[in-house]
């Protein structure tokens, strides 16, 4: 008697529990999205990324092993923009998740309503390299565009789980107000070298150096997706020398043996600049992205001047 | 008869479940559909009628194939340059329930239809279901088109197992589902239901006359930067040598996957092999073949790949005759878009009484240059 009472309390309680913790199953193409995904969601979501934060976003296999993470998914959060454009879709396809594929609840494009430069405003062609005829995709590099997701973010969720919008929205709260404080210590660190010029590796920093006012003057990429030629090179190593340009900033994916070179050759200095989360183990959440570049940034300019 | 009801059986059960997949899932509140950015207009363009109308047009690719050949080769006499194929690409989504892929082959006189197929993409049952003209999910180069091999020319075991260098293509319906394994390991069962014809290898002579063909896969990521993919086949059809008489196919195909996500647009490395078993019923008994390929890819710069290849089958209807070959090859690719390779190659032909002499020997050398214009999906892994 007594055990079936305990087995029917258990039971009871298995059942009630079981509906608390089913958490959302959110999958980001990006660390990035994730990051501001567990934050808005916070223990109501269990996130995952298919793309690891060291890793060139643009090329990511479509390994069959993030089939089964997006079979399993809730929500899948994209930066769209094509960025995903070269393993996503078949992925997608193979899911067996009618819920993730564009246009249903489940699928996200975290570039909806954030500030996208560099919008081709004329026929783009591939005579230009490898652009992105929406715009480009590495918006989440201005944390104000990180706002802007987070919010998309937690619109979406309300929309899939009603029951935690109180929370996401308390959540979305907190981290706004996390990111107003931080962005006013980054913007603090880097007004002294606002106007200063530099060279990037690829195109991966307008929004940053809109956000941080910083002028990119050129890359050692001669186009999009090109590997450096000499002569192109030529043509930077000239162009840092002329323009007075303090640093180059490269991703971590990238071969440093060109900056490295034309730093030998100008005397610039060249600044391993993460553009996610996970790049390195120390930048865990989104705001170590903008803490570790800011820093990075800092240091190297230090005595440069702005010009 | 019986044949013929498993087909119509397997069409009813696909019917079925679309019907199911329509209606099981709960209705989920209706999205705001996430606005896709509109593609930048041309200059000048008013917008209005005619560009709505070219909005849902499949995106449209042809993706070009030239080989000049070197060297001589009596057996395999291909011309000495051709634009062996051009491979137009039409993809889109057709409805909420299933999209559409045609890949349309053209050679420089003829054209078929390599691929055209609707895949069925929410089902319920983890079931994901393909119909029409596919290419067959029999080992793993069989399923990829020429233009993502990683040589100019399809390997012996290809040739001599599967009817010739186009391979096993068929007409029907494919189901595969997902199995659930510990851990996480992608498993997937795929069960093939098709015409029983294919150039080369399967002739049908009535119209229950089928082929089918079921295909085992596994992947497993063994670290961020390797991965291992194994896969089973077995295939079975009618040959056509006399009524009822059959040609089973049996494969294990495995690929090695080394790129270190961090430097990875620099380095990797492929190592795949294959094996192919052909049980032939033919006047005078079974012949029992068998064929192999090894093949390693390294990637030595952002644009720069070599590889080695090593090859030997026997030939489905004459197992007596076996070829053998190897095969290097330099790849570079100006940019993702073309792809521009060489192959020096030797094949060693078995004559037909001869067992391991050899009785022709070709050394040839194979200039590829590929190119793509359009939007071509990418291709699954």
């Amino acid at each position: 008697m007594k055990t079936t009472k305990t087995l029917a309390a258990t039971l009871l309680l298995v059942g009630l529990a079981i509906p608390a913790q089913a958490k959302l199953r959110v999958v980001t193409s990006l660390q990035d999205l994730a990051s501001i995904a567990e934050a808005v969601g916070g223990d109501r979501v269990e996130t995952s990324a298919l793309a690891r934060g060291y890793q060139d976003p643009h090329f990511v296999d479509a390994k069959p092993s993030f089939i089964l993470k997006l079979s399993r998914a809730d929500l899948l959060i994209v930066a769209g923009l094509e960025l995903e454009i070269g393993y996503l879709p078949p992925l997608i396809d193979q899911s067996r998740n009618e819920k993730i594929h564009p246009g249903n609840a489940g699928y996200l494009d975290a570039s909806t309503g954030c500030d996208i430069l560099q919008k081709p405003t004329q026929v783009v062609t591939r005579a230009m390299g490898d652009v992105h005829p929406y715009g480009n995709p590495h918006y989440w590099t201005d944390p104000e565009n990180g706002r802007v997701i987070a919010r998309t973010i937690a619109a979406r969720l309300a929309e899939v789980d009603p029951s935690g919008k109180a929370a996401f929205d308390s959540n979305l709260a907190a981290f706004e107000a996390r990111l107003t404080a931080k962005e006013r210590e980054w913007d603090a660190k880097m007004a002294p070298f606002a106007g200063a010029r530099i060279v990037t590796f690829h195109e991966s920093w307008p929004n940053f150096a809109k956000r941080f006012k910083l002028e990119i003057v050129g890359t050692v990429e001669p186009k999009p997706g090109i590997p450096p030629s000499p002569t192109h090179t030529l043509e930077i190593i000239n162009l840092i020398a002329n323009e007075k340009v303090g640093v180059i900033l490269v991703e971590p994916y990238f071969d440093r043996k060109t900056p490295d070179y034309i730093a030998e050759k100008t005397g610039c200095t060249v600044v391993t600049f993460y553009p996610s989360v996970g790049g390195i183990p120390e930048i865990n959440d989104y705001f170590g992205v903008f803490d570790h570049d800011v820093d990075a940034f800092v240091k190297a300019m230090i005595g440069k001047g702005t010009r | 008869m019986l044949r013929s009801m498993a087909c119509t059986a397997a069409l009813a059960l696909l019917v079925a479940g679309i019907a199911a997949g329509q209606e099981s899932p709960p209705p989920t509140p209706t999205a705001t559909p996430t606005p896709t950015p509109a593609p930048p207009a041309p200059a000048g363009s008013t917008g209005g009628a005619s560009q709505t109308s070219n909005y849902f047009n499949p995106s449209v690719s042809v993706i070009g194939n030239f080989l000049a050949l070197g060297g001589q080769n009596t057996l395999e006499n291909l011309p000495g340059a051709s634009l062996r194929e051009s491979e137009v690409g039409l993809q889109a989504v057709v409805d909420p329930y299933a999209r559409a892929d045609f890949f349309i082959s053209f050679g420089e006189h003829d054209v078929s239809v390599e691929e055209g197929y609707l895949t069925f993409t929410s089902l319920p049952a983890d079931l994901l279901v393909k119909v029409g003209r596919m290419r067959i999910a029999f080992g793993k180069v069989n399923t990829m088109h020429l233009h993502v091999l990683p040589w100019p020319d399809e390997p012996l075991p290809v040739v001599n197992l599967l009817g010739g260098e186009e391979g096993w293509v068929g007409t029907g319906v494919s189901m595969a589902k997902l199995v659930p394994l510990p851990g996480d390991v992608f498993s997937e069962l795929t069960l093939q239901v098709l015409r029983g014809d294919s150039d080369g290898l399967f002739v049908a002579s009535k119209r229950s006359d089928l082929a089918y063909n079921a295909h085992y896969r596994m992947f497993a990521d063994l670290s961020d930067s390797t991965n291992l993919d194994l896969g089973l086949s077995y295939g079975l059809g009618p040959n056509g040598t006399s009524p009822d008489t059959k040609t089973a196919l049996g494969a294990v195909d495995a690929t090695l996957r080394w790129k270190p996500l961090v430097r990875g647009n620099y380095r990797s490395a492929i190592l795949r092999g294959e094996f192919f078993q052909s049980r032939r019923d033919q006047a005078g008994g079974t012949v029992n073949a068998s064929g192999w390929f090894l093949s390693g890819e390294y990637q030595l710069a952002k644009r720069w790949w070599v590889g080695v290849r090593g090859e030997a089958s026997e030939h489905a209807a004459d197992a007596a005759v076996r070829d053998t070959g190897e095969a290097v090859t330099l790849t570079f690719w100006p940019s993702e878009f073309s792809q521009l390779r060489g192959e020096l190659r030797q094949r060693r032909y078995g004559g037909p009484n001869s067992v391991s002499t050899a009785a022709y020997t070709a050394n040839e050398v194979l200039l590829q240059l590929q190119f793509a214009i359009g939007a071509h999906g990418a291709h699954p892994f």
